[in-house]
């Protein structure tokens, strides 16, 4: 028996060496720009940066899913940004906010299913399927919006973004609850499994009877609807739903997924990764803001250091007696 | 005869791991050396430190008397060295010549490709090897057999030294193996040292001249072909002696559990007629291309067949997708086991669970521990060498890998096993271990259907024998009427 719960610890650790590794750099730069700026460390400052971070945050952990799965999903930026008009415009014609938060969520992950069934049914590459989502979603959102700013929605929406439960910002509590609900998801389920068995062989898992068409389906419609919940999440930070909303957010909650360990190759990924690579790359534009970094400076060492925490991983894993 | 490649003392550690300890090889012009050896017994390691993809920790390397270093792949291309793998590792959607001239095309002008003194240059070197390919078709397009003499075409072009065959039979033809014999002949004439590794031990009496064997990463020996015997050289693999190697007890069958029907596919097989029953081990013979996988495919709901009907227990059973077939208790052990049977990134949980996480979840919830408990049951049951079932499936050796796809259907609890090349891949002791899993099976009553290229191994194992030709169902022979030339007449369609 005491064999067993040693190995099911081991389990629950997984490839935890790309997560120590980052908590590690997190640490590294917590110190530096603490000793640099003395507003850094303050309560509000971190609260502040949590805020900040849990939007791409939340996008960050469906995007882990759909990489795990061998895919990529280009279109949660859009994504994003029509969560926010549809939770507005329903907002501002007078329905409650759990009704429009709903419609909003079940229409995303319409938009999901729709990606899901152009790449399993209609075999379309990831990419090609949801760059033309991408574009065409953003493309109704300026339609239904005339591309304009949707404003006025009620006080007890914008609440969601300025209250705090237990001081933590609400915004970072729903981040983080979906992040431990995602982890579960991933390590606990039949359908976490199936992922990482579609994304390591597409055809052994299809051979070994996992439901390949649903899992894909799961996939996508699973960060749709994390886009969904990001886009109610900016809509209230922001006071409002713009047409640009979510714009660019693909490329920083790939970039998040990838630092924290996931490979484009599929069959691997870590949520709690993505977390913290998250919360990385935005502690590096904070503390960079705070203690007066040019912004062009900063984003080119955002770039690098993209780049070159992969790189350390793959060093790592080669050590580790990967080789192939 | 000049010595071309020593190898002295050669050690190489993985972290945790000695892969290879203290060997010595040698390899004269000329001379064909087999390297035999259970898998996981360091063969692959030897090439890959040769073809510059690992380094060895210890010992030293001279090529024709002088030490060399060998960097990395190209390195070692540079200094006459070639691989011809099971696996064929070509450009598979460029052309012949292309693929041959990779890297160093002719050119008519800076940057303006030859493509007329390419080819004809292509056509040239295959017929060196008595090989009839057009210099411009599409590597895909062309079968295992005709990639596989690219390949050895490619590494010809720049004039080797020394060719590695790794596995180069495993998956031709009785008559490509003959024209693959008479190429290594033709190499050993020219003085070229060739290295050898297959598990077929008829092979390597037949062809080559001396045999290394190595045993969990240290050398057993270096003989001389003509002073040992198939037994003898067996024995020194796998450290025991061996007598009858497919002596399993066989059960008296039951009632028919798989009826086949008339099934037929456009361009793969035509109306096959077969019944199994309980307990049976059912066999099928055919060479590369005689349609025996795309049957059991069909069967298992892989692809679809165009007409006939499949009974499985009775009812009628043409399964539409692979699902179907799992959940009325059907396994397919396919033949290409890197490709459709393991998710080689994963650990051996991921793996031994893949087709049976509905029985060991509630609301698609895991019982991560049951998980875990059932891969160790079957890595136990199988005798699968690892450290621990969190190990990548990718770092086990052939006839572990095999060992975790069986586990994966016994641990879905299948009633009626599809055996597609079981021992591809697989060393002298693990085929051992994986007769006796068939002879479990049938003891507790499971049905099984085993295709084999092998026909020593058909012969056998199976009760009665199926024996295919281009599609076509030669015939169904009982064990007392297997005969080895009969068979082999019929596998070549003649009555």
């Amino acid at each position: 028996m005491n064999v067993i719960a040693g190995k099911r610890l081991k389990l629950w650790s997984g490839s935890g060496k790309t997560e120590i590794f980052l908590a590690a750099v997190l640490l590294v730069l917590f110190v530096v720009f603490g000793t640099l700026s003395p507003v850094f460390l303050t309560t509000f400052n971190l609260m502040n940066l949590l805020r900040q971070t849990a939007i791409v945050g939340v996008v960050t952990i469906g995007m882990v899913f759909v990489i795990i799965s061998s895919g990529i999903d280009l279109s949660v930026g859009s994504v994003v940004g029509f969560s926010g008009v549809i939770t507005a415009t329903a907002l501002v014609a007078g329905v409650p906010i759990p009704l429009a938060i709903l419609a909003a969520v079940s229409l995303s992950a319409l938009v999901g299913l729709v990606n899901g069934v152009l790449i399993y049914d209609g075999k379309v590459p990831p990419f090609i399927a949801t760059l033309g989502t991408m574009a065409v979603l953003r493309a109704v959102i300026m339609l239904i919006t005339g591309a304009q700013m949707i404003s006025g929605l009620p006080r007890e929406f914008l609440v969601i973004a300025q209250a705090s439960l237990f001081g933590i910002p609400i915004l970072a509590v729903v981040w983080i609850a979906l992040t431990v609900v995602a982890f579960l998801v991933i390590r606990t389920t039949v359908f976490g499994r199936s992922i990482f068995a579609y994304g390591s062989n597409k055809e052994a898992a299809r051979l070994s009877g996992i439901n390949v068409r649903h899992t894909l389906y799961g996939v996508y419609m699973y960060s749709a609807v994390m886009c969904a919940i990001a886009g109610v999440l900016l809509t209230a930070r922001l006071s409002s739903a713009t047409p640009t909303a979510g714009s660019g957010f693909e490329l920083d909650a790939i970039a998040a997924a990838v630092v924290g360990g996931a490979s484009l190759s599929g069959g691997e990924g870590s949520i709690l990764g993505a977390f913290l690579g998250a919360l990385m790359m935005s502690t590096l534009r904070q503390g960079g803001t705070l203690i007066g970094l040019n912004s062009f400076i900063m984003e080119i060492i955002i770039g690098s250091l993209i780049v070159v925490a992969v790189l350390l991983d793959q060093v790592r894993k080669r050590r580790g007696g990967q080789t192939r | 005869m000049q010595t071309i490649l020593e190898m002295k003392g050669i050690t190489k550690h993985f972290p945790g791991v000695r892969a290879l300890h203290n060997i010595d090889l040698d390899l004269r012009e000329g001379e064909i050396h087999a390297l035999v050896g259970e898998n996981g017994a360091g063969k692959s390691t030897i090439i890959k430190i040769l073809m510059g993809v690992h380094h060895r920790s210890e010992g030293e390397i001279r090529l024709y008397g002088k030490p060399c270093d060998i960097r990395d792949p190209l390195h070692a291309q540079s200094l006459g060295l070639g691989a011809v793998y099971q696996d064929v590792n070509l450009a598979q959607h460029l052309s012949v010549a292309e693929n041959l001239f990779m890297g160093s095309m002719p050119r008519r002008l800076p940057g303006i490709i030859n493509r007329a003194e390419m080819n004809s240059e292509t056509t040239r070197i295959m017929e060196s090897i008595g090989v009839k390919v057009d210099p411009r078709a599409i590597i895909s397009t062309l079968s295992v057999a005709q990639q596989e003499m690219v390949a050895i075409g490619k590494i010809l072009r720049k004039t080797p030294k020394l060719v590695i065959f790794d596995e180069p039979t495993a998956l031709l033809t009785t008559e490509e193996t003959e024209q693959l014999f008479r190429i290594i002949a033709k190499l050993k004439a020219d003085g070229v040292g060739v290295l050898y590794i297959s598990h077929r031990m008829e092979e390597i009496f037949r062809i080559c001249d001396r045999a290394t064997v190595l045993k969990d990463g240290e050398k057993v020996a270096t003989v001389d072909i003509t002073d040992v015997d198939e037994d003898r050289l067996i024995s020194m693999m796998v450290g025991r002696s061996v007598h009858d190697m497919y002596g399993i007890d066989h059960c008296e069958p039951g009632e028919i559990v798989l009826s086949v029907e008339n099934l037929s596919r456009a361009g793969e097989f035509h109306k096959v007629n077969f019944q199994v029953r309980r307990g049976e081990i059912f066999g099928m013979f055919g060479l590369v291309g005689s349609g025996r996988s795309e049957i059991v495919h069909s069967i298992f709901g892989a692809r679809k067949p165009d007409s006939g009907r499949v009974l499985h227990n009775g009812e009628v059973a043409n399964y539409r997708n692979p699902r179907r077939a799992i959940k009325a208790g059907m396994a397919l052990i396919p033949e290409d086991r890197k490709g459709q049977g393991l998710a080689l990134g994963l650990p051996i949980t991921d793996n031994t669970n893949m087709a049976s996480m509905e029985l060991i979840s509630s609301l698609g919830v895991l019982d991560t521990r049951k998980s875990i408990g059932t891969a160790q049951t079957y890595v136990d049951a199988l005798q699968t060498k690892t450290p621990s079932v969190f190990q990548l499936v990718k770092n086990l050796s052939g006839g572990n890998q095999q060992k975790v796809v069986i586990g994966k259907w016994l641990a879905a609890g299948s009633d009626l096993f599809v055996f597609d090349e079981p021992t591809v891949g697989v060393d002298v002791g693990a085929k051992f271990e994986i007769y006796k899993v068939f002879e479990n099976l049938v003891k507790q009553g499971k049905t099984l259907v085993v295709i084999s290229s092998y026909l020593p191994e058909v012969m056998g194992l199976s009760d009665r024998l199926l024996i295919m030709y281009e599609g076509r169902q030669m015939a169904i022979l009982k064990k007392d009427e297997f005969d080895e030339e009969r068979i082999l007449r019929l596998a070549s369609g003649i009555k």
